[in-house]
C-alpha cells in the first residue's frame, strides 16, 4: 500500500476493485463498511462477483473477468471528457499524460460496457464522477487487478487513474494493493525474487554485486543473471534444466496453476526438499522432509500490506522436535561450506539492517514499542505513513498509456462459461492452516462451485447438486451451490480443497513482465453428474 | 494550553481534557477508575447501566459516559449516595439474571464480577421476575450465548454495529421481558453472524463466549503473549492466551497492533493447527519410495550433499528454491543469501506473484 490502514477514516471515496475485501481482508473490510455505512463516504465497487460490499456501493460495476483494464480506461476517459482531471497536479507531478490520453479517447463507455458485459454504460459515467470529486480517493485492489497475464497494465491503470485525480502522495488517498500473506511484503522487502537482492535493490548492477560479496563475505561473484520465476522454474524442470528444488513453506500441487503441469514437474525432480510444518500434497513428492516451527513457536518480524514491520513473539513451545526455518536453512548453508553463527532472530536482524536501507532504522528494541512503515533509514526516523509525498520516488509520476487485451483463453462453444478462482472467509489459501483448524473446518469443509441461479437453471442444476466442471487442463467434481454472487455465464471456485482442486483447471498462461500467472480466467464447462 | 482544552477538578485533582470529551474519557485518560459496564472505548456510548454516575458541581448525578466535560467543573466519582445506587444497580443485575461464577466461562474475567465484589453485592435473595432467556451453546462452531449472563449493556449490539458492520445483534421486547437477538430471531448459527468474535471479546460478562478451540484454563491460570496473525496480510496484531499445560486456548485482538483490537474469523479460531496432529515432528527421508522418520543430523547431510552434488554437475542454476510468504522477513533473508551466496545463483522466488 502507498498509504497506511490507519487512513482509511480521511478518505472520501473508495474505489475497491478485484478485492473481496470482507472475504478476504476482513478487518480492511470492516474499516471500509463502517466508512461507507456509518459516515456516508462513496464507495464504487467493480468485481465479476457481487461481493458483500457491493451492496453498499454507490455504484457496482459487475464486470466480465479480465476487463479491468477496459473499465478503468472507461472511468478515466469519462474523467477527461468531463474535464475532472486534476490538471495541476498531472502538469507538475507527472509525466507521459499526453500519451494516455490518446489512448483513451476511444474507451467511450459504450464500447467499454461491450467489452465488460455491462448493460448500463451510464453507470461507468456514475462511477467515474463520484470518484473523480470526492478527494482524496483511494483505491484498492487485490489479486482481482493482478493474476492476469495482463495483470502488471492493470496495476500501472490503477496507477494512471489515481495519478490523473491526483489522489498518490496524500494522506487518506493511494494505490493500495492488499497482500494476501501474512508476510509477502516482507519476503519481497528481503529480496526472496529472482532478480533483487534486500530493498529491491537489482542484482544485475556491478555496485550491488560488490556491495553484498563484501557483506557476505563470498569469495566467488554472485551471479548477476537474473534467476528464474516460480512457473518458470517448473516449467525448467520439465525441460530438465531444474534438477533439484527446495521448498520452504509453500505447497505448489495446490497453489501452482494447471496441477498436471505441477506434479510432473515435481516428478522429473532428482531432488526435491520440502520444509513446512504439515505434509502437505507437495511434500508427498519430497525426497526429503524437514519440519519446521509454526507461526506461534517462533519469533521474528514480519511486514504488512502497509509496509508495517511488526515483531511475532514466541508463544508457545514447538512440538516435537520440530526446528527454527531459520536454524534449518543455517545449517545446510554451513554444511555446505558457509559459517554462519546465528543463534537466534534479532542477529539476523541486525545483518538485514546493514544491507537492506529501507529496513535500516529499524529494530526490535524499536519495535516493542513503536509502530513503524518502511522505509526507516535511521533509528531517529520515525517510519513512513505514506509514499510519494511531495514527489514520486522516481521523480515523475510516469504514465503508460495501456490497452485492453483480451485474457488468455476466451470462452468457445465447447468451454462456455469463464471460471475464475479465488478464497472465501473461512478458509485460506491451500488450506495447510485453516483446514486443520477445527472451527474454521467446521464451518466450510467441501468444495463448491458457485453458479449463478440462472446459470444454474440453464444447466439443470440445484443447489448441493453434484457436477463436473473442466477446462483444457482437467476436471474436477464437486457441489454446486447456487448463489447471486457471480456474474451470468461465470463460475466461481474457491482454491483450497485438495479434494477439488481449483487449479486442476486454471491456466498457467503469464504476465510477460512479472510472470503471474492468470488464476482468475479460463474457459470452462459444467457437466451434471446424474446419480 | 489550546483553546481547545478544558480544566477540571476530578476527586479534589485538577486535571485536562479536550473539548468534547466526556467526564469519563477524561477521568480514564487520567488514570482515576469509575466502574461503568456498557461503555467501551471502541463503540459509541450508550449511558445504560447507570455504573458510571458521578456529582457534578456538588449537585446532579450524571453518567459520566455520556456527560461532555465542562471547563471548571468539580466532579466526585464516588461518595455515599452515589455507591448506594451502584450497589443497588448492581443488586438488580444480579437479580434478574443467572449469574453463577462456579461455571460460567467468563469466571476472573467478568467486568460484573469484578464490580459485585467491589461494592460487596450479593444476590439479594428477593424474589424477582425471572424469564427464561436464550442459551444457545450449539448452533455456531465459534461462539456460545447464554442470554442468562447478559446485562444488557448493548456493547455486542454495537460491536457488530460499528466495528464489524454486520448488524447481528439487537434488543427485543421490553421492560423484563428485553433480550438480544440476532438477525430476526434466528440462532446464531443460523444468522448473518460471521464469527468474528468481536461482540465476545467486548462482553464484559459470560453471555457470550467462545467455543472452546483447544486447551482449557481459567482466566486467572492462562498466560497471554502477542503474535501477528498468519493469514492475509492485514497483519493483525493478537494476544494468544495458553493454559497451564502449554495449550492455546484462545485468541484476542490487541488494539495496538493495525487490527485495533478487531480480528476475523480466522485470526480468532485459526489457530490449534499449531498443536493438531497432523503437524510434522521430525525430518523424513524418502527410502524404498517410502517417507521414514530420521534424525536432523541424516536428513541436514543429505540435504547438503544432494545439493552440493547436483550444484558440481548441473551448475547452481539447475537449483531453484521457493522462499515462503508465511515466514518471517529473517528466514526469507536467509533463504534468498542461502541461494545466491552459497548455492551462487538468482533463483528464488514466492508466491508473491502468484
Amino acid at each position: 500500500m502507498t498509504n497506511s490502514i490507519r487512513e482509511i477514516p480521511l478518505t472520501e471515496a473508495f474505489l475497491v476493485i478485484g478485492s473481496n475485501t470482507t472475504d478476504n481482508h476482513p478487518v480492511i473490510g470492516s474499516m471500509i463498511k463502517n466508512e461507507v455505512i456509518n459516515k456516508g463516504k462513496k464507495l464504487v465497487v467493480v468485481d465479476p462477483r457481487r461481493i458483500d460490499l457491493a451492496k453498499y456501493a454507490d455504484v457496482f460495476l459487475q464486470i466480465l473477468p479480465g476487463t479491468n483494464i477496459a473499465i478503468l480506461n472507461g472511468l478515466m476517459h469519462v474523467i477527461l471528457k468531463e474535464n475532472l482531471q486534476d490538471k495541476d497536479y498531472i502538469a507538475n507531478r507527472c509525466e507521459g499524460f499526453d500519451d494516455v490520453a490518446k489512448t483513451l479517447e476511444k474507451y467511450t463507455p459504450e464500447y467499454v460496457a461491450g467489452i465488460c458485459g455491462l448493460k448500463n454504460p451510464d453507470d461507468i459515467v456514475k462511477a467515474a464522477r463520484i470518484l473523480a470529486k470526492a478527494t482524496p480517493m483511494a483505491a484498492y485492489y487485490c489479486m482481482g487487478i493482478t493474476q492476469f497475464k495482463s495483470g502488471v497494465n492493470g496495476v500501472k491503470s490503477v496507477a494512471n487513474l489515481q495519478m490523473m485525480l491526483g489522489n498518490i502522495g496524500v494522506a487518506g488517498g493511494g494505490v493500495n494493493p492488499l497482500r494476501g500473506q501474512s508476510n509477502v511484503q516482507g519476503a519481497c522487502d528481503m529480496g526472496a525474487l529472482n532478480a533483487v537482492y534486500p530493498a529491491y535493490q537489482p542484482i544485475a548492477s556491478e555496485d550491488n554485486k560488490k556491495k553484498f560479496m563484501e557483506a557476505w563475505k563470498v569469495a566467488f561473484d554472485l551471479s548477476m543473471k537474473p534467476g528464474l520465476t516460480i512457473v518458470e522454474s517448473l516449467n525448467g524442470a520439465i525441460a530438465g534444466d531444474v534438477k533439484a528444488l527446495y521448498v520452504l513453506g509453500e505447497n505448489p500441487v495446490m497453489s501452482d496453476p494447471n496441477q498436471h503441469h505441477v506434479i510432473e514437474a515435481l516428478e522429473k525432480l532428482d531432488f526435491l526438499v520440502v520444509q513446512d510444518i504439515v505434509l502437505t500434497e507437495t511434500a508427498q513428492y519430497a525426497h526429503v522432509v524437514l519440519p519446521g516451527c509454526a507461526f506461534l513457536e517462533k519469533e521474528g518480524t514480519v511486514s504488512n500490506t502497509e509496509r508495517r514491520v511488526q515483531l511475532m513473539h514466541k508463544v508457545v513451545d514447538p512440538i516435537g522436535d520440530v526446528r527454527d526455518d531459520w536454524w534449518i536453512i543455517t545449517q545446510i548453508a554451513n554444511r555446505m561450506g558457509a559459517s554462519w553463527s546465528y543463534a537466534k532472530a534479532e542477529e539476523i536482524f541486525e545483518e538485514v539492517r546493514k544491507v537492506t536501507p529501507s529496513y535500516a532504522g529499524i529494530t526490535y528494541a524499536r519495535l516493542e514499542k513503536e509502530l513503524i512503515q518502511w522505509p526507516c533509514p535511521t533509528e531517529e526516523h520515525p517510519g513512513t505513513q505514506f509514499l510519494h509525498k511531495d514527489r514520486f520516488s522516481r521523480g515523475l509520476g510516469l504514465f503508460t498509456a495501456i490497452d485492453y487485451t483480451p485474457p488468455a483463453e476466451e470462452v468457445d462453444p465447447e468451454y462456455p462459461l469463464v471460471l475464475t478462482t479465488g478464497r472465501i472467509l473461512e478458509h485460506f489459501h491451500t488450506g495447510t492452516m485453516s483446514r486443520n483448524s477445527r472451527i474454521l473446518a467446521e464451518i466450510v469443509n467441501e468444495a463448491y462451485v458457485e453458479m449463478n441461479p440462472i446459470e444454474a437453471s440453464n444447466y439443470n442444476v440445484k443447489d448441493g447438486e453434484l457436477v463436473s466442471v473442466s477446462t483444457r487442463r482437467g476436471s474436477i467434481r464437486l457441489k454446486v451451490k447456487v448463489s447471486s454472487l457471480p456474474k451470468q455465464n461465470v463460475v466461481f471456485i474457491p482454491f483450497h480443497f485438495y479434494e477439488a482442486c481449483a487449479n486442476k483447471l486454471t491456466i498457467d498462461a503469464l504476465d510477460p513482465t512479472c510472470k503471474i500467472p492468470e488464476f482468475k480466467v479460463c474457459a470452462c464447462k459444467v457437466e451434471k453428474i446424474s446419480a | 494550553m489550546g483553546e481547545n482544552s478544558i480544566t477540571l477538578t476530578i476527586d479534589g485533582r485538577e486535571v485536562t481534557g479536550g473539548k468534547g470529551q466526556t467526564i469519563l474519557e477524561i477521568a480514564l485518560a487520567n488514570g482515576i477508575s469509575i466502574p461503568y459496564l456498557c461503555y467501551h472505548p471502541k463503540v459509541s456510548k450508550t449511558g445504560a447501566c447507570r455504573l458510571c454516575i458521578v456529582r457534578v458541581n456538588g449537585t446532579m448525578l450524571k453518567t459520566s459516559c455520556t456527560e461532555p466535560a465542562g471547563d471548571g467543573m468539580t466532579i466526585v466519582t464516588d461518595d455515599e449516595e452515589i455507591a448506594a445506587i451502584r450497589r443497588g444497580l448492581l443488586e438488580l443485575l444480579l437479580a434478574e439474571g443467572d449469574h453463577n461464577c462456579l461455571y460460567c466461562d467468563a469466571n476472573g474475567a467478568c467486568e460484573l464480577q469484578a464490580l459485585c465484589f467491589m461494592y460487596g453485592v450479593e444476590p439479594s435473595g428477593a424474589d424477582f421476575p425471572k424469564h427464561r432467556r436464550d442459551v444457545d451453546y450449539v448452533t455456531s462452531a465459534g461462539l456460545k450465548r447464554n442470554e442468562n449472563r447478559c446485562v444488557l449493556c448493548g456493547r455486542c449490539v454495537k460491536a457488530c454495529a460499528e466495528v464489524q458492520l454486520m448488524n447481528v445483534w439487537n434488543f427485543t421486547g421490553r421492560g423484563s421481558h428485553a433480550h438480544l437477538t440476532s438477525d430476526m430471531n434466528d440462532a446464531i448459527g443460523e444468522s448473518s453472524c460471521v464469527q468474528c468474535g468481536t461482540c465476545v471479546q467486548m462482553c464484559p460478562t459470560g453471555a457470550l463466549t467462545f467455543q472452546e478451540v483447544l486447551g482449557r484454563g481459567q482466566a486467572w491460570e492462562l498466560e497471554k503473549e502477542s503474535s501477528i496473525c498468519i493469514y492475509c496480510g492485514v497483519g493483525c496484531k493478537i494476544d494468544f492466551y495458553k493454559n497451564k499445560e502449554g495449550k492455546l486456548v484462545k485468541a484476542l485482538g490487541n488494539d495496538d497492533g493495525p487490527n485495533r483490537g478487531h480480528l476475523c474469523v480466522k485470526g480468532r479460531f485459526g489457530f490449534d493447527f499449531v498443536q493438531g496432529d497432523k503437524r510434522i515432528t521430525k525430518p523424513l527421508i524418502r527410502k524404498n519410495g517410502k517417507l521414514e522418520e530420521s534424525s536432523w543430523e541424516e536428513a541436514l547431510g543429505l540435504v547438503a550433499s544432494k545439493l552440493s552434488d547436483i550444484k558440481a554437475k548441473s551448475g547452481p542454476d539447475s537449483i531453484m528454491a521457493f522462499s515462503s510468504a508465511k515466514c518471517t522477513n529473517e528466514e526469507n533473508y536467509l533463504m534468498q543469501k542461502f541461494m545466491r551466496a552459497v548455492i551462487g545463483t538468482n533463483n528464488v522466488d514466492h508466491c508473491a506473484r502468484l
